[in-house]
């Protein structure tokens, strides 16, 4: 079972070193088995986030100074689900995220990162978890491979036997080999944002917590992040992704949480969310108003005649009988459309049309 | 590999080696960037100038310096090239240096933002404070140095060496000086490392480095103007540059220790106390930049 290995080494395109990942493997093996970890290793539980959840909040709260930023919010991240956190500019994704890093400390509530308590814990998660927040910082004046190495050397769990191989693993996954010896200075928005994915996928990850990860990257940029985090999610890796860009997430996501003004308002499946809002039945036809006495026959609401053509809520009715209903009525159906709601109709319905920032 | 493994590797990654990688990282940083290249640069030109400027004016030497005048001396011994050139940068030059480097370690990290990527690495913050100072220490004693081997090369090449007549008029043997100039700057280094754990603590108090290093150079400005009003004369030995001065004991007959030892007393009491504070500051702070 490879669930745990995200580092890069597992890239299907050719890798850099493609026979790393096993000696690694070993040499950690084998090192912890001889410096007498091994027997705390085999003690050790089983991380508990993997029967339960991979982030957990209860009642998260910050306040800064006046103002509310994320008010008691239940976030829950199922262990390998693909969780799409949205929200609007300023609606508190950002601090939600910040506090589940512990970089700043909750006013009220808990957060548990992989069964770990933050920010007590945070020293043991984080070394599990890769991050992108807020996005990419790195030193300008250093190239985008010594900027990994200086991430790399400040991890002390990381192996530095390894390090040139995990970092060039990683520049290569995210398509930065040929310009790791730049100056970050000299980084395009979009190879920024590149960077600071492969400065989360240095090490094995058991979770990813990426904050707007295709912000500034171009279209092609923005599907291979797409394909990126798809591949990972496969290898059992649990990925927490916020945006603002409902695309991304729509074609993405297992989960999604809407945020709107410090509020969760919306959290679950992405096919539970998509039903909060009703499928709508149009049909096309000369005899509008017979139709709708059709629909109205069978239960749909809000049923509306137009011109040509007749739009209801289909509610708990098959399409199928709708259509049935209408030819049998002798109603001469031209046209027969069911929308089912995008994710964007199910998101300015919880947020609102709007385009003002939430203060 | 199996889930065994996975476990195992956890076991190993779990506990945390003792490594001086992130600490060479550190100064990696610190000594390969160009500014700072710059500034030891600076530190260098001064033993230059001077050992320069007296040969090429030999005549009139100033006698009037204040603090420890090693300037009277230089035409008979090199090695007083490197005294003359420290006595002259602890006043300024030595802790703007100690200053830009201090108030950027943490500030300068919030800065670019790259203090948010290092704590999620993760980097536990009372390690991060560890081996910034760690940096900064022996950044102090890299940049004194640098004065003092340049001083001594620029001594040694347009002076000579030879046994040097201590500021007690007895004599010392060149190998006896030369140990006595580096003991002499190995003191002074503590001191201007007290000025780095000063300099850490305001950098914990802000984003902006620059600011950091500003408010840091006033400080160890204004301490040296208190050092000089005889009226608050109680307040002196409280003073972190007070002692800093005391290294010319180093060249008494015989060397009087009573104020260097209380000078590294007053740096080992400044380095604790403002690392602690920094610790204080730093360890439940809010990470926003």
């Amino acid at each position: 079972m490879t669930t745990s290995r995200v580092g890069g080494f597992e890239t299907d395109s050719a890798s850099a070193c493609p026979e790393e990942p096993t000696e690694e493997a070993s040499r950690r093996a084998s090192s912890s088995s001889t410096t007498g970890d091994a027997v705390e290793a085999t003690v050790r539980p089983e991380p508990s986030h993997t029967s339960g959840d991979a982030i957990a909040t209860h009642g998260l709260t910050k306040r800064f100074r006046h103002q509310l930023a994320v008010d008691g919010i239940d976030l829950r991240v199922p262990t390998g689900a693909v969780y799409g956190f949205l929200g609007p500019n300023g609606s508190g994704k950002t601090t939600t995220i910040r506090m589940l890093l512990g970089l700043i400390g909750p006013t009220a509530g808990t957060v548990e990162l992989l069964g770990e308590p933050i920010p007590e814990g945070a020293a043991r998660a984080l070394s599990r978890v890769g991050s992108l927040v807020e996005g990419p910082a790195f030193h300008p004046y250093l190239s985008g491979r010594a900027n990994l190495h200086r991430l790399d050397a400040a991890d002390s769990s990381a192996d530095p036997a390894t390090s040139r191989a995990r970092v060039d693993a990683a520049l290569d996954r995210v398509g930065l080999l040929a310009a790791g010896n730049k100056r970050f200075r000299a980084y395009s928005l979009g190879m920024r944002q590149r960077l600071a994915i492969a400065a989360a996928l240095l090490m094995p990850r058991d979770l990813l917590v990426l904050d707007e990860p295709t912000n500034g990257l171009d279209p092609q940029g923005t599907r291979e992040v797409r394909t990126l985090v798809g591949s990972l999610a496969s290898d059992g890796t649990t990925v927490l992704v916020s945006s603002h860009l409902l695309s991304e997430v729509e074609q993405l996501c297992s989960h999604i949480g809407v945020m709107h003004a410090g509020h969760l308002v919306a959290q679950g499946t992405a096919a539970d969310l998509r039903r909060g809002t009703d499928v709508q039945a149009r049909v096309d036809t000369e005899r509008p108003d017979a139709a709708a006495r059709v629909m109205r026959e069978l239960g749909l609401s809000d049923v509306q005649a137009h011109a040509n053509a007749a739009i209801g809520r289909l509610g708990d009715v098959a399409p199928e009988r709708l259509v049935a209903a209408c030819v049998n009525a002798g109603v001469p159906v031209v046209g027969f459309t069911v929308d089912a709601p995008s994710l964007e109709d199910v998101f300015v319905s919880l947020t609102g049309e709007g385009f003002d920032v939430s203060g | 590999m199996s889930v065994a493994d996975v476990v195992d590797q956890r076991g190993a990654l779990g506990r945390p080696r003792v490594s001086t990688r992130f600490l060479r990282s550190e100064l990696r940083l610190i000594f390969g960037r160009r500014r700072n290249i710059a500034g030891l640069g600076v530190l260098a030109a001064v033993p230059i100038l001077i050992a320069v400027a007296i040969k090429v004016d030999a005549s009139s030497p100033n006698p009037d310096q204040g603090g420890p005048t090693f300037f009277t001396s230089i035409t008979q011994n090199g090695l007083f090239v490197a005294l003359a050139a420290l006595s002259i940068e602890l006043g300024l030059f030595l802790p703007i240096a100690v200053s830009a480097i201090s108030a950027d370690s943490v500030a300068g990290e919030a800065n670019t933002g790259t203090l948010r990527y290092l704590l999620t690495v993760p980097v536990r913050r009372t390690r991060l404070l560890g081996v910034k100072y760690a940096a900064i220490v022996i950044f102090s004693f890299a940049a004194t140095f640098v004065v003092t081997v340049t001083g001594i090369v620029m001594g040694l090449l347009l002076f000579g060496g030879g046994s040097l007549t201590l500021l007690s008029g007895s004599q010392a043997a060149f190998g006896e000086g030369l140990l006595r100039v580096v003991a002499a700057t190995a003191y002074l280094s503590c001191g201007i490392a007290s000025l780095g754990a000063v300099g850490l603590f305001v950098s914990t108090l802000t984003e902006q480095p620059l600011g950091a290093t500003i408010a840091l150079v006033l400080l160890s400005t204004a301490s040296f103007i208190a050092d000089t009003i005889p009226q608050i004369s109680w307040l002196h030995p409280y003073l972190i540059t007070h002692y800093w001065t005391a290294f010319a004991d180093l060249f008494r007959d015989p060397i009087a220790w009573g104020q260097m030892q209380t000078g590294l007393y007053v740096a080992a009491v400044y380095a604790v106390v403002f690392w602690l504070a920094a610790w204080a500051r730093f360890a439940g702070k809010d990470v926003t930049s």
